[in-house]
């Protein structure tokens, strides 16, 4: 069952009249070809409109669809042989952060990301996608696993932000994030790093700082929710959508910023349209990129890394 | 304590009552509502002496009690692009830095700059609280960067007073990403063999606390500081429970293995000049004046 999105109610009114049509036809015998062709190019037309121009409040909202591929439907697609590993063998098994071994390509590789889960089950399994120093530390252990086995990392990024509890903040969140951040810019492996719905503060970062930055066309990618933008400097949560317009979150503000490096598209409709489509565009984007970072001298590759960071927000934008 | 503050205050305490008492004379402790006589304060480091309460410093007191005297030259901080987003909530960002420049007489939520500690040279960094609630935006971070520069340059450790509300929103993913490029600055320090030391006062939250500001080689805090991550009711919100007593305050960060130390402010400048000497292989106390120092060019 599709769920559509507040501003999508046309194209579902448009899809329900032609699904309508096709059971009529079924019992009636009718002949409707010709009008369910009528309105499934309307609906495609209507679809097309919307998402050429949607609002940056319109794009968190589909940053945040239930249906849209999570990490683990990008790991399952793109990654053979994957062997999770678990644990930051300090306290815990942290299930909002996802990864481990496989073959990108049949080369081996190191993947890592934030699982924010597709039903309440598995939701509740990943804590919808929002680590504790737990899961920070874990990407940590990855990270310098993949450097001292020569593995690039792939990395994918969806997720609210880290976990705000209790617990979190006595183990240390911000300690967590900071390494996990000094252990991206330190490896001496390609990094990959694919923004996929959600990139939600330090709890991205932690996971985000790479030599190729991609993010999904309608992904989002913000310093602080547009809720919590709102109700700080608006004192209202009800201007979250002015708020998502002023903090410029979409894929080409960062684009036009220098502060990612490439927009990967999505399918008419949005990722969740079409997620085999969506995956397999962020797979050839990643095997785009690999082989010139590979090519580079672990060094000169790191170097590089850090001097695009130090480079940026020194000039305005382009 | 001096004659002056225990028999004088409560006399004008009576006859004048709170509101008549001159502001620049006298202040209240907010912690302990005390009247405390200015000039008293100047000698305790602005530290409640009655109950030892550590009042927020302002950048040029904090490099006062930090470097030896008259050891300290500022250095000019590079310039970054001013609201790139060309932000507006209630309010311009670039009214807010317009405001807040005129009211605290700095340029940024930062100041940096090098001098001695117990005779030995330090690079030095002071966030401003005062200004913009100490948020990071780029020219914070590409002054933690110069400041990094300068340490490698003169081959100096880093020390790096903290205290953030978090991110500067007003400069979106901007503000995010001086979270990598401050890490890069400490990556300097750290693969230059130098000391990097921290020393958080009230309050250190948000990206700085997750970034630059958990990354000392020696962790330090003043007592009783705010020190996290995510904001106090941002949890309470979450987790709906009452926050346990003393949470996130810097005693309770040692406590839990984050700090190395908690020092009161008075003890500063030694315990920061004592571990110089010991990271450094010095002699301590130093007793001569070091050599003057090369300054880092403007980028
Ligand atoms: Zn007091």
């Amino acid at each position: 069952m599709r769920q559509f999105l507040d501003f999508e109610k046309p194209v579902a009114e448009l899809e329900d009249k032609i699904d309508e049509l096709r059971r009529m036809s079924e019992t009636d015998g009718i002949n409707i070809s010709e009008e369910v062709a009528r309105l499934t190019e309307k609906a495609d037309r209507q679809l097309r409109a919307t998402y050429a121009k949607l609002t940056p409040w319109q794009k968190v909202q589909v940053a945040r669809h239930a249906q849209r591929p999570h990490t683990l439907d990008y790991i399952r697609t793109l990654v053979t042989e994957y062997t999770p590993l678990a644990g930051d063998r300090s306290f815990a098994e942290d299930n909002a952060v996802v990864g481990g071994l496989g073959r990108f390509e049949n080369r081996p590789v190191v993947v890592v990301g934030t699982e924010r889960g597709d039903d309440l089950d598995t939701r509740l399994k990943h804590n919808f996608g929002m680590a504790r120093p737990e899961g920070y530390r874990k990407v940590r252990r990855l990270v310098e696993l993949a450097s001292r086995f020569a593995l690039p990392i792939l990395s994918f990024v969806d997720t609210a932000g880290a976990f705000p509890g209790i617990e979190a903040e006595a183990r240390g969140q911000a300690e967590a994030i900071a390494r996990s951040t000094d252990a991206f810019l330190s490896a001496p492996v390609p990094i990959l790093v694919t923004v996929i719905g959600e990139g939600g503060s330090g709890g991205a970062i932690a996971l985000g700082a790479g030599d190729r930055v991609f993010m999904l066309e309608h992904s989002i990618y913000s310093v602080i929710s547009p809720e919590g933008c709102a109700s700080i400097l608006w004192r209202d949560t009800t201007q979250a959508a002015a708020a998502a317009e002023a903090m410029k979150l979409t894929a080409t503000d960062l684009r036009n910023f220098r502060l990612i490096d490439e927009i990967i598209p999505e399918p008419v409709g949005g990722a969740h349209r079409d997620p085999v489509v969506t995956i397999q565009a962020v797979g050839r984007a990643i095997a785009t990129a690999l082989p010139g970072l590979l090519a580079l001298d672990p060094a000169a590759l790191r170097a590089q890394r850090r001097e695009k960071y130090l480079a940026m927000s020194r000039e305005p934008a382009v | 304590m001096s004659w002056l503050t225990e028999y004088v205050r409560p006399k004008i305490r009576n006859l004048l009552g709170k509101r008549e008492v001159p502001d620049n004379l006298w202040t209240q402790c907010s912690a302990c509502n005390q009247m405390i006589f200015v000039k008293e304060l100047e000698r305790t480091l602005k530290v409640c002496p009655y109950c030892g309460h550590h009042m927020r410093a302002l950048v040029n007191e904090r490099l006062n009690w930090t470097f030896d005297e008259g050891s300290y030259t500022r250095i000019d901080l590079p310039k970054a692009p001013v609201d790139p987003l060309g932000f507006r909530d209630q309010k311009r960002y670039t009214d807010r830095l317009k405001e807040n420049r005129s009211k605290t007489h700095l340029d940024e939520a930062l100041v940096v700059a090098h001098g001695t500690i117990t005779g030995h040279r330090a690079v030095v960094g002071v966030m401003a609280f005062e200004f913009l609630a100490g948020t990071m935006g780029a020219a914070l971070g590409e002054g933690v960067v110069a400041a990094a520069k300068l340490a490698v340059l003169q081959q100096a450790p880093l020390i790096l007073f903290t205290a953030s509300g978090g991110a500067r929103m007003q400069e979106g993913m901007i503000s995010l990403m001086q979270m990598p490029r401050t890490t890069i600055a400490v990556q300097m320090v750290r693969e230059a063999g130098l000391p990097y030391i921290v020393v958080m006062t009230d309050p250190t939250t948000g990206g700085v606390t997750a970034s630059f500001a958990m990354l000392g080689d020696i962790q330090i805090a003043e007592p009783n500081a705010l020190i996290g991550f995510a904001g106090q009711r941002v949890i309470e919100q979450t987790v709906r429970e009452t926050l346990p007593e003393g949470f996130q305050r810097a005693e309770y960060l040692l406590q839990h293995g984050m700090l190395d130390m908690v020092v009161p402010r008075p003890e500063m400048r030694e315990t920061l000049g004592r571990l110089i000497a010991l990271l450094c292989h010095l002699d301590h106390p130093a007793q001569e004046t070091p050599d003057p120092v090369p300054l880092i060019q403007a980028a």
